[in-house]
């Protein structure tokens, strides 16, 4: 639907990246975007065709505020489907966040949560599926991640709901056949394979679900936690690890004003480093805060990664920290390989699953725990290209799906009459149907919405 | 030198199982209605299958009955065997079907309708309609003969350019040998309806005499009668035969040598058949691995040798229909009195109706039965009983009668058609309603009788029985709640025996009646306090405690469809206005003109995506409006 309002936001991620995008959309997108960017060639932004870019400025009074491209789109041939004008700058949160609070001074409104796909999604540009997945891209901040969302727009989860969908209306169909063809002939699908095809149908949707964590690790990240007693070597490992790819590295405020979280990537992955602040000023926080509220936030990380001096004896409190890893994902680092080994390295292995020995101060053994963090957070199987849930939505339809199917097998299995099995199908189809948005409602679609990160 | 005879509030064109109920609810809501026939001998004619009812077909007639129509009655009367079809398949599906005495049933229907107070049956075929300068509807007769009509109701069924098909042979004719109403397609036509062309067929009908069913598996009614009618008072026999055959590969290879000779194959025949009630020949070509058909041999009537062939429905040319028929077992001798054949027909695309049956821009001209895409007598009933309903409510300024798709198959089969459309023959299906563990034939009255007493088609003393049925169903499920059954060694030997786990405490009556192998009758020794409470009540009980869960999970996708069927959509919406709806949809929406927003979403081609544009569209005027 064509809105009067002309909206703006940051429409890259807020965290990494050598360009940031300040997006406008709406009836004055142009108007506006002219009023803050000066072209080189001195074109009007307001008369420029569709599909053009223009090098230029982006001024604030009097104050140059970035050096920028400005691309322009004519409705209805944009993301959105209305004008659209797309500001490109020099990343960084500051700068961009600059150009962003110009924009909306000269008149454009901060866009809501998701509203640029709202709007393309109403305008038919987007299905809702591919919404979704568009949501996921915009989030997506390792490699891997990109790619599972690249699948996803691409209709590889479509693809595979579409298949247990239609397994699902052919045992629906076999049972009408039985109901509304009762005298006739036809032929009827035996109990037998109604029930195979239903046990399969839950099985794989189970399968389904079990990605979703590994998913959800690939999207949103790991969040993790370096531990270990002081002058094990955590800020050197801390420092290679940022250091590795220091072009996506960067840093931001998070909630609290003390809380600093970096992240970076690892073998593709994204790593959430909590605490990071605390750990360069005084490379003890266990020490700092506590050993309890340092297992705290052990048990609070999707990630541990537990460093031990190679060169050093272990101590009672290595032991407490190999304890509190045991049965969650992490791996123990023995640091300082260029040392001479008096670590008990055996008494580590047995009781931690992936045991990494590395020189943080040689960089060292980097790629030996990339490998150890992906198997570690089950992820090292995992095909970013297969079919992937993406979200807590799109969860919990497939578990629905699932308990519907379910009910229909214990009900065919007690003998309860075939009018209510149809139903227990009927309604497990249809919760895969909503999962592609083919009989989403209003409420379904402003909740998916409200949950979009602000931008695309 | 045209004459006017008469004007009516509603005149009815068609005597069919559709105009039968229009013209009897026109007539007692209290409008100067007539329904005009071909061929007064045939009102009612059971033009195909000798019976009436069977899945979900059943469900519709007993709600026709709880609204008041009159199918049921007819039919319990005229049954010459009963059955309830789908026992063991659970209540939801359970549907009663009934053998009918075609001719007995005519008759009576005729009778049912000269008797009806503020109702002229005429024979008169119609030729022509118009619009007055005064708005009324004018109809001209053969013989030029005027009426003026405040609304009519076409339900024309398979009269309406009738063509029967034989082999090469064909000739413009109504069903069994009746005239076709030409002249009133092309009037219809002119006025500019969406008309289009459906086809049907009927098997050949055989002489008993000639028949051996010692080769065939005879068929009883069941022991316990299913009777139509919430009236029963109505004796219903059940003591007729019906048989059962097959066909075999002889059959199939006289059909596929001779294939080219039905028109169907060589195409002669343009209108749609039906996918769910094929020709013999259809079947033998789209399911050309099975070895045999069934073959279902039902009896006309009382007064007549003459038999149905259910499942050789064919328009293959004579000779090729008896050297079919002679290779199937008990048929090898059989005389032939009536040959099989297929009928084309014109009728409307139901796109263009309102969920009153009314179309859309033609005001008081009304569409049922067949001539609305559908095919069957109970459907075309349904909607002639609806169609007339909404005409008196037109007349007299009430408010329509739209039942929808939750309190009834009936307001199923009518979203479906002015919704969805239909491109072959509409019949009903168990599996097209979403709602059905609710919709139930057994519950019928409970969902529509206040209807039908509001409307004014449900007497004082019906509706006051009714209630007290309502009443005592709810004190009995109160009951049964808070019974408590002790353990016994008798109760538990029946709980073993029915493969359930035995109790050892005591235990609510209503909890053991949730389990699925036991039931409300088997536990009576153990319930003393049980009250002398009918079968038809003990039943309701017995379902509502049993599916419970499911009951609830219906009612609350009810309660959420609801939440869109009260967003109304203006009838004059123009829905270019609405930006942001899709081209397909714009202009579905605008051909459909959907009542509400719940009827918008079940038009294919909506997405939910136009919904929520919709939504938001509506939101806004709704605002605009308030301030």
């Amino acid at each position: 639907m064509s809105d009067s309002r002309t909206i703006a936001a940051i429409a890259t991620a807020q965290a990494p990246g050598g360009i940031g995008i300040v997006r406008l959309s709406g009836p004055n997108a142009l108007q506006i975007a002219g009023k803050v960017f000066s072209a080189a060639s001195a074109a009007k932004l307001i008369k420029s065709p569709g599909y053009r870019a223009h090098f230029g400025k982006v001024v604030k009074g009097e104050e140059t505020v970035d050096e920028a491209v400005c691309l322009v789109f004519r409705a209805p041939h944009s993301y959105t489907g209305e004008d659209t004008a797309e500001i490109y700058c020099h990343g960084g949160l500051y700068v961009t966040g600059k150009v962003l609070q110009t924009v909306l001074e000269a008149g454009a409104q901060p866009a809501e949560a998701g509203e640029f796909t709202k709007r393309a999604f109403l305008n038919g540009k987007l299905s809702l599926d591919r919404a979704e997945a568009v949501m996921s891209l915009v989030e997506a901040q390792g490699e891997q991640a990109a790619r599972a969302a690249l699948s996803a727009l691409e209709g590889n989860l479509a693809k595979k709901i579409k298949e247990e969908t239609s397994l699902l209306i052919k045992a629906v169909a076999g049972i009408s056949a039985k109901i509304d063809f009762p005298d006739d002939e036809v032929e009827q699908i035996a109990d037998e394979e109604l029930l195979s095809i239903l046990r399969g149908v839950s099985e794989r949707l189970k399968k389904l679900l079990e990605t979703f964590d590994a998913g959800q690790v690939i999207t949103r990240g790991a969040k993790t936690v370096i531990a270990g007693r002081p002058n094990v070597g955590k800020s050197t490992l801390m420092n290679l690890l940022t250091g590795y790819e220091r072009s996506i590295v960067t840093e931001y405020p998070g909630t609290t004003r003390d809380v600093i979280e970096e992240t970076i990537t690892l073998g593709g992955l994204t790593l959430r480093l909590a605490d990071t602040a605390g750990l360069r000023e005084t490379d003890d926080p266990v020490e700092g805060i506590g050993v309890e509220l340092a297992l705290k936030k052990i048990k609070n990380a999707d990630l541990v990664l537990a460093v031990f001096d190679g060169s050093d004896v272990l101590t009672a409190e290595d032991k407490i920290l190999l304890e509190a890893c045991a049965g969650k994902p992490s791996i123990a680092i023995i640091n300082k390989t260029d040392l001479p080994r008096t670590l008990d390295k055996e008494y580590i292995a047995g009781i931690s699953d992936e045991v990494v020995e590395i020189s943080a101060a040689q960089g060292e053994g980097v790629e030996t725990l990339a490998g150890a963090v992906s198997r570690a957070l089950g992820v090292d199987g995992f095909d970013p290209s297969s079919a992937m849930l993406a979200n807590a939505r799109q969860r919990n339809c497939c578990v629905n799906a699932v308990t519907l199917t379910d009910e229909a097998i214990s009900g065919l299995e007690s003998g309860l009459t075939l009018d209510a099995v149809q139903i227990s199908c009927e309604e497990a189809a249809d919760c895969l149907l909503e999962l592609t948005g083919e009989k989403a409602m209003s409420a379904v679609v402003d909740e998916i919405f409200s949950s979009f990160c602000v931008g695309k | 030198m045209d004459y006017t005879a008469n004007n009516y509030d509603i005149v009815v064109v068609g005597a069919g199982h559709a105009g039968i109920e229009a013209g009897l609810a026109g007539a007692r809501l209290g409008c100067k209605t007539v329904i005009f026939t071909i061929n007064l001998d045939w009102v009612g004619n059971i033009a195909c299958n000798p019976s009436i009812g069977g899945t979900s077909k059943g469900h519709l007639v007993r709600e026709i009955d709880a609204l008041g129509g009159e199918m049921a009655k007819a039919a319990d009367k005229n049954t010459l065997q009963s059955r309830m079809l789908n026992l063991g398949k659970g209540p939801a599906v359970h549907s009663p079907r009934a053998q009918i005495d075609r001719r007995a049933y005519t008759a009576d229907m005729k009778h049912r309708l000269e008797t009806q107070e503020n109702l002229d049956l005429i024979q008169a075929e119609i030729t022509g309609i118009s619009r007055t300068e005064d708005g009324l509807w004018q109809l001209a007769t053969r013989l030029k003969t005027l009426y003026t009509a405040r609304c009519v109701i076409l339900a024309t069924g398979t009269f309406l350019a009738g063509k029967v098909h034989v082999g090469d042979v064909s000739y413009a004719s109504g069903p069994d040998g009746m005239f076709p109403a030409n002249d009133l397609a092309d009037s219809l036509r002119e006025l500019g309806l969406p008309m289009r062309r459906f086809k049907t067929g009927t098997p050949c009908r055989v002489n008993r005499l000639s028949i051996d069913t010692s080769k065939t598996e005879p068929q009883e009614g069941d022991e316990k009668v299913a009777r139509f009618s919430f009236e029963k008072d109505i004796p219903i026999k059940n003591n007729a035969l019906c048989y059962i055959t097959y066909t075999n590969e002889r059959t199939k290879e006289v059909v596929k040598k001779n294939l080219h000779r039905s028109p169907l194959y060589s195409g002669l025949i343009d209108g749609v058949g039906p996918r769910y009630c094929p020709s013999f020949e259809d079947k033998i070509v789209r399911f050309a691995d099975k070895e045999r058909h069934q073959v279902f041999i039902e009896p006309c009537g009382e007064n007549t040798e003459e038999l149905y062939l259910q499942g050789l429905s064919s328009s293959l040319p004579e000779e090729v229909q008896l050297e079919f028929l002679r290779t199937v077992p008990g048929l090898e001798n059989c005389r032939v009195m009536r040959i099989g054949y297929a009928i084309e027909y014109d009728c409307v695309d139901p796109l263009v109706l309102k969920p009153t049956l009314e179309f859309q821009d033609f005001p008081c001209l009304f569409g049922a039965g067949q001539f609305n895409g559908s095919s069957g007598y109970e459907e075309a009933a349904a909607q002639g009983l609806v169609a007339g309903i909404n005409a008196v409510a037109r007349i007299k300024g009430r408010e329509p009668l739209i039942l929808d798709r939750a309190s009834s198959y009936i307001g199923t089969l009518i979203d479906d058609l002015v919704t969805k459309g239909c491109s072959d023959p509409y019949r009903m299906m168990t599996s097209r309603s979403e709602y059905r563990l609710i919709l139930r034939q057994d519950n019928a009255d409970r969902r529509l009788t206040p209807e039908g007493y509001r409307l004014g088609l449900i007497s004082e003393e019906r509706y006051s029985a009714f209630e007290e049925k309502v009443r005592l169903i709810e004190v009995e499920r109160k009951r049964v709640a808070e019974t408590i059954i002790r353990p016994s060694q008798a109760l538990n030997d029946l709980l073993v025996s029915r493969e359930t786990s035995p109790i050892s405490t005591g235990i609510c009556l209503e909890e053991l009646l949730r389990r699925p192998q036991v039931d409300y009758e088997c536990l009576a020794p153990f319930d003393p306090q049980r009250p002398d409470i009918s079968p038809e009540v003990s039943e309701q009980v017995e379902i509502d405690i049993k599916y419970e869960g499911y009951i609830k999970r219906q009612q609350a996708q009810i309660d959420e469809m609801r939440r869109l069927e009260v967003k109304t959509l203006s009838e004059n919406l123009d829905y270019s206005l609405i930006s942001g709806l899709r081209r397909e949809a714009r202009e579905k929406l605008q051909k459909i003109r959907p009542a509400n927003v719940g009827q918008a979403s079940r038009i294919s081609g909506v997405s939910p995506a136009d919904i929520t544009v919709m939504l938001i569209w509506l939101e806004k005027e709704g605002k605009n409006a308030d301030n």
